[in-house]
Order: C-alpha cells, then sequence, then structure tokens
C-alpha cells in the first residue's frame, strides 16, 4: 500500500498514541502486584453487568482475569510502538476494548460509581480507540516504520 | 514518495531502515521514565507506612467447631430475633417462598437468598421460643422448626414448644443456651434467670436498663461460668479490626477526639414502628412486658414503641450510642470514662415520648488525652461519619476505611513536601473483599469506599455479621474451655456502664464522673 507523506505520518502517529497508551496501562498494571480491576468490574452497568460481576466474585477468575488483563495490555502496547506483529496487536486490543466497552456501555439510564471524564452517548473514547486499530488493520505502516520493515522487507509493499 | 526512496534488496539494511525501522524506540524510554516515577511513589509509600505487611487483614471466617447440636431457647421473637434466627440459618417458610418469588426478578432479593443457603450451617436446633405477644410466639415456632431452610409444604423438624413465661423456658431441660431479643428493661432479668439456670446466654445490646442491675447481672454471669455474648455484631466487622491494627501501628499520631455520630431521619428509625392489627390485650400478656417496669395501662403504642419511653427504653445512649461506643471500645480499649456530660431535648417527635430525639454526649479519657463525642439526631440523614481524628493523620470508618493525612502531620511532612502523600487524598483505604490495605488509593477504590458499597467479606465469601457474632458464641459453647468470645461480660459492663453515665447527665443536667476505685457513678 503506498501513503503520501502526509497520510503516513497521521496513521503512524496514530499506531504510535494509540500504542503507548496501551503499555504505559498495562506496565502500570503488571508493576503493581495489588492492582486489580475487581471494584471497575463490580461497578460495570449494562446488559453484560452479571458476566463481569461474575468474574469479579470469583477468586480465581478475577486473578486470571487480572493477570491476562494487564499483560495483554502491555503487549499490545509494545507491538503496535514496536512495529511488528501489529495485526494480531490490533485484533487483540479491539478485543480488550470491546469488553471495556460492554462492562461500561455508555448507555442513558446507566450509572457508574466510577467518574467518567467527559458526556457520552452510546459513543465513548473506548469506542472511538477501538475503530482506531480497526483503521490500523487496514492500512499498515509497520513495514515502513517500524521492525516489520526490517524482519520482513516484502519487496511488493515497498514499490 | 518515502517508500519509492528505499533500494536496497530483501535482507539488507540500510542506515535508513534502522532509524525507521526502531523509530519507536525513544519512546519506550520516555514511557519508562513516567513508569518508574509512578511506581515509585507507589512503593515509597508502601514501604514507609506499611511495608508489605498485608498481615493486619483478616483472613476467612472461623471454622464451625464440630460437637453437640446445641438446642435453642429465643425469649422476645420479634423483628429483631427473627434476623437473628436468620443469622442462625432459620426463616419462615412463607418468608422463604415469597423472597425466592421476587429473587426472579429482583437482584437484591436474589443475592439476599443466595447469602441465605449458601450460609454455613451451625448445627442448632430451635426448641422452645418465649414471647408476650401471641403472633410473635407462633412466628417463632414456625421459624424454628424450618432446619432444613425450606418452603411451605417443604420438610420441617420437630416444632419448638411454645413458653408462656422467660422463666419457665430458662429452666427447661430442653434448653442450652437462651438468645435474648426483648425490650431493654428485660434483659437483665432475663440472663439472670438463664445463667442461674446454667444456660449460655447471646444477649442483645445495651447490656442493662438500669445501673443496679448491671452489678448483678456481671457477677452472676462470673458466678455461673456460663457463655455470655452481647450482640454487637460490629465485633466482626473486618475493618474495625483493621483500624485496631493500624492503629496500634501509630498511623494516625497521637488521637486527642473522636466523634461519633446517629443521623436519622425516618419514623422507623425513631423507632415510630407500625401497630400490628393482631395486637389486643388478649393476645399481649401485657404484665409480663411490664415487668420490672412503672406500671401503666395497656398502650399498643407503649408495647410495640417501647424504645420512645424511659419506662421501657435505654434511649439514644444505650440503644445506639452503644454501637459506636463498641466499635471503638474493640478498637481503642476505651473502658469507662472517666465523665460524661450531656444535653439534648424532644425537639422533632412531639408525640408523647420520653426519651430524647437530639441528645449530645461529652466523654472524657484525660488518661488517654482524648474526648469521645457523640452526637444524635432522628431527624435529619446528614452524613456525619465516626471518625478518630489524631494529629498525623484522621480516620474515618463504616464498614470501610478511610485514612486521611493532616496538611499540618509531623509525621508526615517529609512525604507531604514530597508530593507522596496528598492531604486531600486517602493515605489508606481499606475496602472489605479487596483483602489487602492501599496506600494511595486509586480512584475507583477511593469511590467505592466513600460511598460504602461493598459487603463484609472473607476471602471472597459474603458474611452476615451476626451470623460470624453467633458462631463466635457457640463456637466458645462447644469449645467448653471457659473461653469467652469477643463482647464478653466485661466488656458489655464498660458499655453499659458508660451508656448509662451519659444518661444519667441527660436527666440531672449535670456532669457526672465514674469513681473507678469504688465503682460507682458519682
Amino acid at each position: 500500500m503506498e501513503y503520501s507523506k502526509g497520510k503516513l505520518i497521521s496513521l503512524v502517529a496514530l499506531r504510535l498514541v494509540i500504542g503507548w497508551h496501551f503499555f504505559y496501562e498495562g506496565m502500570v498494571k503488571v508493576l503493581n502486584p495489588a492492582w486489580t480491576a475487581k471494584a471497575y468490574l463490580l461497578d460495570s452497568g449494562g446488559f453484560a453487568k452479571p458476566f463481569f460481576e461474575w468474574i469479579a466474585f470469583n477468586p480465581s477468575l478475577l486473578a486470571v482475569s487480572d493477570f491476562v488483563n494487564a499483560w495483554a495490555l502491555t503487549l499490545v502496547g509494545f507491538f503496535l510502538l514496536l512495529g511488528w506483529w501489529v495485526r494480531p496487536a490490533a485484533i487483540a486490543g479491539m478485543l480488550l476494548l470491546g469488553m471495556y466497552y460492554l462492562s461500561h456501555p455508555p448507555f442513558p439510564g446507566i450509572e457508574y460509581l466510577f467518574p467518567i471524564d467527559g458526556n457520552y452517548f452510546i459513543i465513548d473514547k473506548t469506542m472511538v480507540e477501538l475503530v482506531a486499530l480497526g483503521v490500523m488493520l487496514s492500512f499498515p505502516t509497520a513495514h515502513i516504520i517500524g521492525l516489520e520493515r526490517l524482519f520482513k522487507k516484502t519487496k511488493p509493499s515497498l514499490q | 514518495m518515502d517508500q519509492e526512496k528505499d533500494k536496497n534488496k530483501p535482507g539488507e539494511f540500510n542506515r535508513r531502515d534502522i532509524l525507521k525501522g526502531l523509530a519507536a524506540i525513544p519512546a519506550f524510554g520516555l514511557i519508562g521514565y513516567g513508569l518508574f516515577k509512578e511506581i515509585g511513589e507507589l512503593k515509597a509509600s508502601r514501604i514507609n507506612l506499611l511495608g508489605q505487611d498485608d498481615s493486619i487483614i483478616p483472613k476467612g471466617a472461623p471454622l464451625v467447631l464440630q460437637g453437640e447440636t446445641i438446642r435453642l431457647g429465643i425469649v422476645g421473637c420479634g423483628g429483631r430475633s427473627r434476623y437473628l434466627l436468620k443469622a442462625l440459618g432459620f426463616l419462615h417458610p412463607e418468608r422463604i417462598d415469597e423472597y425466592a418469588g421476587w429473587a426472579r426478578t429482583n437482584k437484591y432479593w436474589k443475592e439476599y437468598m443466595e447469602e441465605f443457603f449458601a450460609q454455613d450451617n451451625l448445627n442448632v436446633r430451635i426448641t422452645a421460643i418465649c414471647d408476650v405477644f401471641d403472633k410473635n410466639a407462633r412466628l417463632g415456632v414456625e421459624i424454628g422448626a424450618n432446619l432444613y431452610r425450606n418452603g411451605r409444604g417443604g420438610a420441617m423438624d420437630t416444632i419448638p414448644k411454645r413458653y408462656q413465661t422467660y422463666q419457665e423456658l430458662c429452666a427447661s431441660p430442653e434448653v442450652d443456651a437462651v438468645i435474648i431479643g426483648t425490650p431493654d428493661h428485660l434483659h437483665v432479668p432475663v440472663a439472670l434467670e438463664a445463667a442461674r439456670n446454667g444456660k449460655h446466654v447471646y444477649c442483645e445490646k445495651p447490656l442493662s436498663w438500669t445501673v443496679e442491675e448491671t452489678f448483678e447481672v456481671r457477677q452472676v454471669v462470673k458466678d455461673s461460668g456460663i457463655v455470655f455474648q452481647l450482640g454487637h455484631q460490629g465485633r466482626q466487622t473486618d475493618s474495625y479490626q483493621v483500624a485496631r491494627s493500624l492503629i496500634n501501628r501509630d498511623v494516625i499520631g497521637k488521637i486527642s477526639l473522636i466523634e461519633v455520630c446517629t443521623n436519622r431521619n425516618d419514623p422507623n428509625g425513631a423507632w415510630v414502628y407500625d401497630i400490628d392489627p393482631e395486637a389486643s390485650p388478649d393476645t399481649i400478656d401485657w404484665k409480663q412486658f411490664i415487668g420490672p417496669a412503672p406500671w401503666h395501662e395497656f398502650s399498643l403504642e407503649r408495647f410495640f414503641r417501647w424504645r420512645c419511653w424511659w419506662d421501657y427504653s435505654t434511649g439514644l445512649s444505650g440503644d445506639l450510642f452503644t454501637h459506636e461506643y463498641d466499635a471503638l471500645n474493640q478498637i481503642l480499649d476505651l473502658g469507662i470514662p472517666h465523665s460524661a456530660m450531656a444535653s439534648g431535648g424532644i425537639y422533632f417527635y412531639k408525640d408523647g415520648r420520653t426519651v430524647p430525639d437530639i441528645l449530645n454526649m461529652a466523654f472524657e479519657y484525660p488518661d488517654r488525652d482524648f474526648t469521645l463525642l457523640y452526637s444524635a439526631t432522628l431527624a435529619s440523614e446528614k452524613k456525619r461519619g465516626k471518625v478518630i481524628m489524631g494529629h498525623d493523620a484522621y480516620m474515618e470508618l463504616d464498614e470501610t476505611l478511610l485514612i486521611m493525612a493532616d496538611p499540618k502531620s509531623t509525621r508526615y511532612a517529609e512525604q507531604i513536601e514530597k508530593g507522596i502523600i496528598e492531604p486531600h487524598k486517602p493515605l489508606f483505604s481499606y475496602v472489605p473483599g479487596q483483602d489487602r490495605v492501599d496506600a494511595i488509593t486509586s480512584p475507583t477504590e477511593k469511590y467505592f469506599a466513600e460511598r460504602g458499597l461493598l459487603y463484609t467479606f472473607r476471602d471472597g465469601k459474603t458474611y452476615d455479621t451476626s451470623h460470624l457474632h453467633l458462631r463466635e458464641w457457640l463456637n466458645c459453647i462447644r469449645k467448653g474451655d471457659g473461653s469467652q468470645p469477643s463482647c464478653d461480660i466485661d466488656q458489655s459492663f464498660e458499655e453499659a456502664m458508660t451508656a448509662h453515665m451519659g444518661t444519667i447527665s441527660y436527666h440531672e443536667g449535670r456532669r457526672v464522673y465514674w469513681d473507678a476505685a469504688s465503682e460507682k457513678i458519682v
């Protein structure tokens, strides 16, 4: 795929900021052994609330969920930043964001204890980031700016 | 085009490839710096203030000791005793059907029923019931038979026997232990009768109605060697146990003032309970209800709303302050204060009651250099917490626990200056169920903590504190080695005397003192 310089800069910037966000969120959780999503899960709303509460109330499930969440965030961010395995990372990132969205859907009539930094109706920042990761899937850049350029220098894409 | 400038072959990297391939590496440096700062702050505060020691968190519920089935007699079978019966695993079959119906559409009732059925079996049977109101006695009998937690038509255990008087119940060989859920003025007469018959006693709070009987019941309980527990189930609340550990570690510094409150604003909270249409002189043994109280003509109001009259009640001091006092006695080993000063009045519920609906009491502890302040209203729900104020921080208690550093703290001055501790943010929070104490709280936890959400948890399981309190009492009975539960007769004596000092001060309009040497209120 060919991009103009402007397009390439925008797309790479988008990939890097999303990667940065994921990586930092993940690392803070990984480095803090006391971190748990329990309170967040208990505060969930909407039709999937019972599912998230079920996780929160089940100590072994919660431990697995905390571990997977922290490391998945970290790795997704790591690969997006580096520009390597961006496709699987973006898909995993979309799955994570999908879960966050389902646990706290910004639908009218649902109230959360956790403060929300804005006003949302159906669409919130989680959804925006999820769609942006979809853009990453359709417009890859890692083969131009990123480790993929070094690992698989496939000629056709460099024409 | 950027892409077209790339002319080298696959597998060969030029300088541009390297630059573009590793373009994001500097980002890791910056992120690493951010992480280092954030985690560093978190760790510093943990190590400085608590270390990695989470041993202060109560772990798990005590086991149910195995042994003989304990046969219980219930004296006074109104609302509170029926709650205790539920905590023992006994619900009326009709309520089980009713709640199960609600549980199908209502989450609260679903959880309520799940918790009830998951509650550990305490291996007790209800063999005796006594209540002066026929309806309460009948309900008690029907609940007591429901050993298997069934709905209507389900299998029932042997039906408990109804006794007309508590004296007969206490003398019954079918009873090992007695639960007292009568009005305040009958607590001691029933407890004395039970103890003299060698029956173990679980008595609802407060311990006593008069000062004199408080001495007597302490003596008789001790002489009899029975296991005695006063019904302050707050003894089982996790956050109070954590609070005790934290204060022992001097986390909040020198304590000078403790403030506790009652904030209620509805008729039920002001003891204006419904009058049952089944109640009449024919269905109530009025003479037995009066007991040691001054004689009064039959009155449905007095029978159902007995808390509003000194004739049967201990007022705000005995009824509600004792909850606060016992929590603090558990945390700080308060003991009986040096002096008490009270004032208040009947300012809102001018319904013929004799006990005040506004009460303010100050208890002095000169040996400990602090004052305990109690302020109660039955006409406003403005939330005023339970706060222990230290020079370095204050502790706010609920089911949850929050510690906020004082901006002028000596102990935390350095950390405050460095920005490690922010005085307006919680220094610690403890939310039951999180199984840990947090230094520097995340916004989520803070919100949960401030709103008092969540329940009493032990190892991920929800527990009713009354259930744990009864369990502790039953375990001591089964041990049979003379061990007493947490709210034993000595703790109860302190609770009752403190409350009486406040009440006497209110009545006499003067400061009263505790003469510790001769054990007298003067």
